[in-house]
Order: C-alpha cells, then sequence, then structure tokens
C-alpha cells in the first residue's frame, strides 16, 4: 500500500526585493516524483538548501504544494477538511529540540498532540506511557525538557509523535545538532519503532551513514531528485555523490580508493565488516597463489 | 604566545544541588603556532576549558599563565587578553546584531579603541581570511546562508588580530560541503597566519586531518594528549568512554586481527589505502 | 546570578500539595496573601507562620530551596525595612543617636513588613513550586473561563502563559551566552553612564529578539504539524477535576482565614495598606 505519494511535486515561492515588491518566482521544488510504501524505511539525502526539508513539510501538510499533488495515506495534502488527518497520520519531528517540545513537563509534552486530537484522558495516559516506554523515556515522565540532553529532547518529541499514533513519520534532520552520543541515540531509537511499530519512516538527513540500512534513497539537489535507488546503489556511485556535496562514509571512500589502486572489490561497500571480509579474502587468495 | 594550565580546577554552583566538578586538575601548555583540537563529548569540560583561555571563566583554584604572565594577578590586564585570545564561540552566527556584515565585523576592533579607518582596514582584512565574498560586506547579516553567515561572525572575531583563535564546535549545525569548507578555510588561516588555533570539536573524523595534536577531554579530566597517531592508538579507551575512533582505525585493526601484516597508525583514508596495498605487494 | 530566581520553577516531587487542583493553590494563595494584610498582631503572624510552616513541610520542598527565592527581594527588603524605621513615628522613642530618631511604631512597623514581604515571596514561590506551569495554566484558564462570555480569549492566553514559561530559561540561558561572546569580542556591559550602558546592550538584545522570534516560528510550526487548532474539540491530559482533598483544603484554609482573621480583631484590628 503506498503510504506518501508525490505528484509531480513542485513548490514555488515569490522572490522579493527590499521593499518587497515581487520581483520573480523560486522554485523550491521542482516536480518531483516520490513513493513510499506502508512499512517502508527510507530515506532524503541532500546538503542544506536542497529542498529536502521542503518536501517534507509537505508531506505534514505544513506547505502546501503550488503545482502537482502530495497524497499521504491516500489523502490529498490540499484538501482543507484532510488537514487534521494528513497530519495525524503523518507525524513531524523537527531539527531544532528546543523548539519543538511545548510542555513545560516531559508527559505534559508527549500528550500534547492527542490532547489536540480529542483523545479521551484515560487513554491519552496509556498513549503517553506507551510512547514513552517505546523511546526509553519513561523514567524521565515528570523531568523538566530543559534539564533533558540533545538525544533525550530528540526522543521526547519522537514520543510526542508516536502518541499520535501516526502510520508514518517523517524526521526532517533529527541529529544535525546533536553530538555523536546523541545522534546513536536517536538512530537507535528509531530502528526500535520501526522493529516494534512497523511505522512507516522518512528521514531526512545530511549524514550518509545514517542511511545504511533504509530500503530506498532519493537525492536531492536545487529542488530535484538526482538520485535513487538502494543504499548499495547509491553509494556506488561515489564521484557522483560527491558532486552533491554529500559525505559518502569512510568505509565506502576507503573501498573506492582501494579499488582505483587496482583492488578488485565490488562497488557500494557499506558497513566495515563487508569490506574486512572482502580484503581478507583477497589476501588470503593471493598468497595461496604465491606458495 | 603559550598558554599554560597548571593544576586548574573548576567547581560549577559549588554549595549547591546543582554542584559540578567542570575540570578536574588541567594541566596543559599549548605552544605559539600550534594546530590543536580539543575533543570530547557534550559535559566532558571541553567548553568550559576554552572559556578559561580567554578569561570568561576563572578557574576555582590553579593558575594560568598567557605568555608567561598569571592572568589572575590582580594587575592584569582581561580586556588585552580578550582581544589576544579570540574565543569563536558554538553557533557564532548568533551573535551577529548590525546592520550590515562590515560594521558587524568591525565591532571588535571598535571595541579596542582603534581609528575608524583601522578597524575597517581590519574588517576587510579579516573578511578576507575567511573567504568571505566582497559583494555580500553591505549585506544584513540575517539574511546570509548558514555557511557565509558562520565566516562573516568568524571574522568579526579576526578583526581583533588575536594571536590565538579558538573555535567551539565551528561546524555544528553545517552540512558536510559547509563543514569542509569552514574546516578548509581554517586550516588555510593558520598555515597564512601562523597563529595558534584550537579547534573544539566532537568528531574525531573531522579533525584528524587537520591538527597536529588532539587533546581527549573526559569528564572534566584531560584524558589523552597527543599527535592523532598516539591517541588512535587508543582506540578501545576512547570507545570505553563513547568517542568513536575514524572508521579507518578500526578498519586497520580488524584487517590486522585477520593476519593482514599491516601497521595500524593511519589516520586518513589515504594512508589507509596506501597502507593495505602496502600489505599487498610485499 | 540569573539562576537563582526560583519564582517560577518548579519542584518536582510528590506531595500532597503537589497533588493538590491548581484552583485550590491559586485561590488558596491568594487569600493567604489577603490573610497578611488584614491583621496587624504577633498572634496573627503566629498563626500564618505556623500555617505556611505546616505548607512547606508537607509540600516536601527543601526549606534552603524558597530560602534561596528571597535573594531575588533582598534589596526591595533592605528598602522597605529602612523606610518604615526611619520614617515612621509614633508611640516610645527607642534610639536617639543624633539625627536618627527610631520609635516603637517604627520599629513594629519593619518587622511587620518584613515578615509581610518574606511570607509573600514564600507563599507564592510555593504555589509556583509545587505546581507544574502547565498545571498552573490549567488553573488559570479554569478560573477565568467564564471570562470568555465577554470574548477574553482565555485559552490562547493561557497557552501563550505556558509558552512563555516554558522558554524564559532557555532565553535566560541563550542571554548568557551571547552577553559572553560579546564579551569575547571586547564589548564593555560594565562601565560606562546609563546612556553607554543602554547602548551596549544593543549587541545583545538584537541577537536576542532575531533568535526569540526564530523559535517562536519554529514552535508555531511544531504546534501545528502536531495538529493543534486552538481550544476548539481539545481534551485534557490532567483535567481539573476537584477531588476529596481539593474540598478537604479549602476547608483547612477558610478555617485558617477564619482563625487569623478572628485573633487579628480580638487583639487589634487594623487594615493596613502600604
Amino acid at each position: 500500500m503506498k503510504m506518501i505519494q508525490a505528484e509531480e511535486l513542485v513548490y514555488e515561492y515569490e522572490k522579493r526585493d527590499d521593499e518587497g515588491n515581487v520581483i520573480g518566482m523560486n522554485r523550491a521544488i521542482d516536480e518531483v516524483n516520490i513513493d513510499v510504501q506502508q512499512g517502508q524505511f527510507v530515506a532524503i539525502l541532500g546538503h542544506n538548501g536542497s529542498g529536502k526539508s521542503t518536501l517534507a513539510k509537505h508531506i505534514n501538510a505544513i506547505l502546501i504544494p503550488t503545482g502537482g499533488t502530495m497524497w499521504v495515506n491516500g489523502r490529498d495534502t490540499k484538501d482543507p477538511n484532510e488537514l487534521m488527518n494528513v497530519r495525524q497520520s503523518a507525524g513531524m519531528v523537527f531539527q531544532n529540540p528546543d523548539n519543538q517540545i511545548i510542555g513545560t513537563v516531559v508527559e505534559e509534552d508527549v500528550g500534547f498532540g492527542p490532547e489536540n486530537l480529542g483523545v479521551p484522558t484515560e487513554e491519552i495516559w496509556t498513549r503517553v506511557e506507551e510512547s514513552l516506554k517505546a523511546v526509553g523515556m519513561l523514567e524521565y515522565r515528570t523531568n523538566s525538557p530543559n534539564k533533558l540532553s540533545g538525544g533525550q529532547k530528540q526522543r521526547v518529541a519522537i514520543a510526542g509523535v508516536i502518541a499520535m499514533t501516526p502510520q508514518c513519520i517523517v524526521l526532517d534532520e533529527p541529529t544535525a545538532m546533536l553530538d555523536p552520543n546523541g545522534r546513536k541515540e536517536v538512530l537507535q531509537t528509531v530502528q526500535e519503532l520501526r522493529r516494534q511499530k512497523k511505522v512507516t519512516v522518512i528521514l531526512i538527513t545530511h549524514y550518509m551513514e545514517e542511511v545504511i540500512d533504509a530500503d530506498h534513497v532519493y537525492v536531492m539537489d536545487s529542488g530535484h531528485v538526482v538520485m535513487q535507488g538502494t543504499p548499495r546503489e547509491i553509494f556506488s556511485q561515489v564521484d557522483e555523490l560527491k558532486k552533491y556535496h554529500l559525505d559518502v562514509p569512510q568505509v565506502t571512500m576507503l573501498a573506492e580508493e582501494l579499488r582505483k589502486r587496482g583492488l578488485e572489490l565490488p562497488k557500494g561497500i557499506l558497513r566495515r565488516e563487508e569490506l574486512v571480509r572482502y580484503i581478507t579474502e583477497l589476501w588470503r587468495m593471493q598468497n595461496v597463489n604465491r606458495t | 604566545m603559550s598558554i599554560e594550565l597548571k593544576h586548574i580546577n573548576y567547581i560549577y554552583n559549588p554549595g549547591t544541588t546543582y554542584e559540578k566538578h567542570a575540570l578536574k586538575d588541567i594541566n596543559l601548555e599549548i605552544l605559539p603556532g600550534q594546530f590543536v583540537g580539543v575533543i570530547g563529548h557534550t559535559g566532558s569540560g571541553k567548553s568550559t576549558l576554552i572559556q578559561h583561555l580567554n578569561g570568561l571563566i576563572k578557574a576555582t583554584s590553579g593558575e594560568l599563565y598567557y605568555n608567561g604572565k598569571n592572568i589572575y594577578a590582580e594587575d592584569y590586564d582581561m580586556k588585552s587578553l580578550r582581544s589576544q585570545v579570540g574565543l569563536v564561540f558554538q553557533y557564532p552566527e548568533h551573535q551577529l546584531f548590525e546592520v550590515d556584515v562590515f560594521t558587524d565585523v568591525c565591532f571588535g576592533p571598535k571595541n579596542q579603541g582603534l581609528s575608524r579607518e583601522e578597524c575597517e582596514e581590519r574588517a576587510r582584512e579579516a573578511l578576507n581570511l575567511v573567504g568571505f565574498p566582497e559583494k555580500y560586506y553591505q549585506q544584513s547579516p540575517f539574511e546570509l546562508s548558514g555557511g557565509q553567515k558562520r565566516r562573516a561572525a568568524i571574522a568579526g572575531v579576526l578583526a581583533m588580530r588575536p594571536q590565538v583563535l579558538i573555535l567551539d564546535e565551528p561546524t555544528a549545525g553545517l552540512d558536510p560541503r559547509g563543514r569542509d569548507e569552514i574546516l578548509d578555510q581554517i586550516e588555510h588561516l593558520h598555515e597564512q597566519t601562523k597563529m595558534t588555533v584550537i579547534l573544539v570539536s566532537h568528531s574525531m573524523e573531522d579533525i584528524a586531518k587537520y591538527v597536529e595534536r588532539i587533546i581527549v577531554m573526559n569528564r572534566g579530566e584531560k584524558m589523552l594528549d597527543g599527535t592523532a597517531k598516539d591517541v588512535f592508538s587508543h582506540y578501545r579507551e576512547l570507545e570505553q568512554v563513547g568517542l568513536a575512533a575514524p572508521q579507518v582505525t578500526y578498519m586497520m585493526h580488524d584487517l590486522k586481527e585477520q593476519g593482514l601484516p599491516i601497521h595500524t597508525d593511519v589516520t586518513t583514508i589515504e594512508e589507509a589505502a596506501e597502507e593495505i596495498m602496502r600489505s599487498f605487494h610485499d | 546570578m540569573i539562576r537563582d530566581i526560583t519564582i517560577g520553577q518548579y519542584y518536582p516531587a510528590n506531595s500532597l500539595i503537589h497533588r493538590l487542583d491548581p484552583r485550590v493553590k491559586i485561590v488558596c494563595t491568594l487569600l493567604f496573601l489577603i490573610s497578611l494584610f488584614v491583621q496587624n498582631s504577633f498572634l496573627g503572624y503566629g498563626i500564618a507562620t505556623i500555617f505556611l510552616v505546616a505548607v512547606v513541610k508537607i509540600s516536601r520542598v527543601p526549606f534552603k530551596f524558597i530560602v534561596k527565592g528571597l535573594k531575588a527581594i533582598i534589596i526591595l527588603l533592605m528598602f522597605t525595612v529602612v523606610m518604615n524605621l526611619f520614617l515612621t513615628k509614633g508611640g516610645e522613642e527607642v534610639i536617639h543617636v543624633g539625627f536618627i530618631h527610631i520609635y516603637e511604631k517604627g520599629l513594629r512597623t519593619c518587622v511587620f513588613m518584613a515578615i509581610r514581604l518574606i511570607y509573600l515571596i514564600i507563599g507564592s514561590s510555593l504555589m509556583t513550586l509545587t505546581t507544574t506551569p502547565n498545571a498552573l495554566t490549567d488553573g488559570i484558564e479554569k478560573l477565568l473561563h467564564p471570562l470568555n462570555k465577554i470574548h477574553v480569549p482565555v485559552h490562547e492566553v493561557a497557552m501563550m502563559m505556558s509558552i512563555a514559561l516554558r522558554f524564559i530559561p532557555i532565553l535566560l540561558e541563550e542571554t548568557d551566552k551571547i552577553m559572553k561572546a560579546q564579551i569575547a569580542r571586547g564589548a564593555d556591559l560594565e562601565s560606562g553612564n546609563l546612556i553607554q550602558k543602554t547602548k551596549a546592550m544593543v549587541p545583545i538584545l538584537v541577537p536576542l529578539f532575531v533568535s526569540a522570534f526564530r523559535r517562536a516560528n519554529d514552535l508555531a510550526m511544531a504546534m501545528e504539524a502536531r495538529c493543534y487548532h486552538g481550544g476548539e474539540g481539545r481534551t485534557k491530559m490532567k483535567p481539573l477535576i476537584y477531588k476529596k482533598q481539593d474540598y478537604v483544603a479549602y476547608a483547612v484554609m477558610i478555617f485558617y482565614m477564619a482563625a487569623v482573621i478572628l485573633i487579628g480583631r480580638f487583639v487589634t484590628f487594623k487594615l493596613w495598606i502600604f
């Protein structure tokens, strides 16, 4: 079943001069087509200003396309009657951990979404508890968000989305402002949620290491989808990725360097164990041949 | 231009429930012209440490010498220390406030009491050093892209012509391109001006390529201090405190365990590739 | 420095006071404040003291924590005390040194004034320390609900208050950071006359406003993304329903008020206003 579908999506906004007169149109997104099946883990990569965040905001109907259509769970985001349904089915986690927590106590923040949806009180409590448990933050339920680390804040934000029982979660650069520990924490939480709740995940990021486990990857550049495929297909095109100023994981880079130096390695190696295995095999074969 | 720390301790909120021993008996010396990386995760004390270096935070105990002079001496001129040790905070673009970039960069020199011509000369020089395009000098700093904003903010500190430049996570929040550009620019700057540069980061991979010395902070203590090779050879200890060495370091150790006759003390992808190829050809 | 202010902070604990309905706490705090001003006798203050100490004990907020909040008003306190001490005339002259005359009445007034101010701060900070800002705004929202009929946007105002409370500590921290950054650029925030000092604030206020607006923008988007659409059709995670303990609290409060007023009146009754 299709969870998210962008059809020839266009988003234009007015460019204004100093006096506020319209002097032209800017296309942030230019005829983008995207398909996400239910339960998939899809990553959208691109550098800042590539249009990936603008695209993400369409999934949650924060932005409405100026051309084409965005379907979320079979609903057209342009339809004002579907607005709440769209936002409920596709929850969104943003980049800045501080600026998306509304509650002054962790559990009250997680309850904010269900409150807006008009969920009965007792059910809000069960949902809050379950969501906090799912992200491993239950023991912090009565804490103030201000005292949490960046990674913990993001997990609270994720719990706040989960509590609205969405079919899909869109994470818009959730790790960009975190340190390596925080990044790991958030990514593990997302993986765990996928396993537990079978929820569709769309991860917007500029860190390539984060997308290794994705089912499908889209690469965006100046409003277009310029590459798409499995992580392996994407990572095998190192030179092209560099053209879009993306950061290829060190393992993939090393494999590429070795290939250039004549070692017969397959393209698109993603994991350390994989590369170690290939190199060791090659080395053993060479030694067997010698002796 | 050397900076010397002797038994520096710092305690936040002493005597309250929020008491925190942020720095524990730190001893170190930074020599003129060095390019130093300070690594540690959030709460390791690295930010507290660098704020000591220009006197923004005063140690609870211990001594700090700048060019051989004790900065905690009563008659020490803190204001001149701050102009000699330039500190660029995390997300420095959040302190831009003037109507245009050029005026904003002039703020530092103006505070130093320099004439207008001199302020402008320094501002131009600083903006040049960070590779800020001249056509944006008169732009409002709030209308620039993330990377350009950050350059302008760094120039704001450079315009004071410091002898030591400290940057607290200068790449935070930037994308890979922005990150590489800023780091390359800082390297270039170091080569050109020969000033002491201290780079704070939580990513080993980012700075291994650039710095000549790495100081690892953990829970307020100096855990390791040495060249990248030295520091990464302790990769298991680093991992225990949640600071991973670069992926290549792990790769080389894995390969060695598999029986390949290779040296594990490489820090960059280039070196690793060369080393692996060498093991094949021997 | 900035972190010393405890008014408006919440102290997490699980006590009877924490569990009371916020409306009870708001109303009782107001009544308590009134009780400090409708009487003026040692006995009355004695009862107030016992009451306050008992409530603090039950609330399980460490006394040290509450006292810390008093630091913020120490200057105001000293000022009031000194003014009353020297300027109130009446009764017997107690001390006369040079041009300083201190009368019995002055002494009495200044002691009572000090007690009133201190109790006022303790009482109101106890309310905020034991009530989450959200519960507090919920309480105010519910208490002011009748105003909806005359088109006062009570829900929106309450939401604004709770957001403000959430962001005050963040913005204070940010102010601290910006100040440090500008000091590192040689900004002089301390010396100079009033005009120079005001001018020196510009490099701090401009970035602070810019940041506040950016946060407001982000937050509005995050709220929308979580289906916020005003107060209509909204349910409550923590709806306010009076329980037995709340009625008991009201009863205790009425009893206290009666005791203070009766005793205050029995001994001497004077209505004191600043």
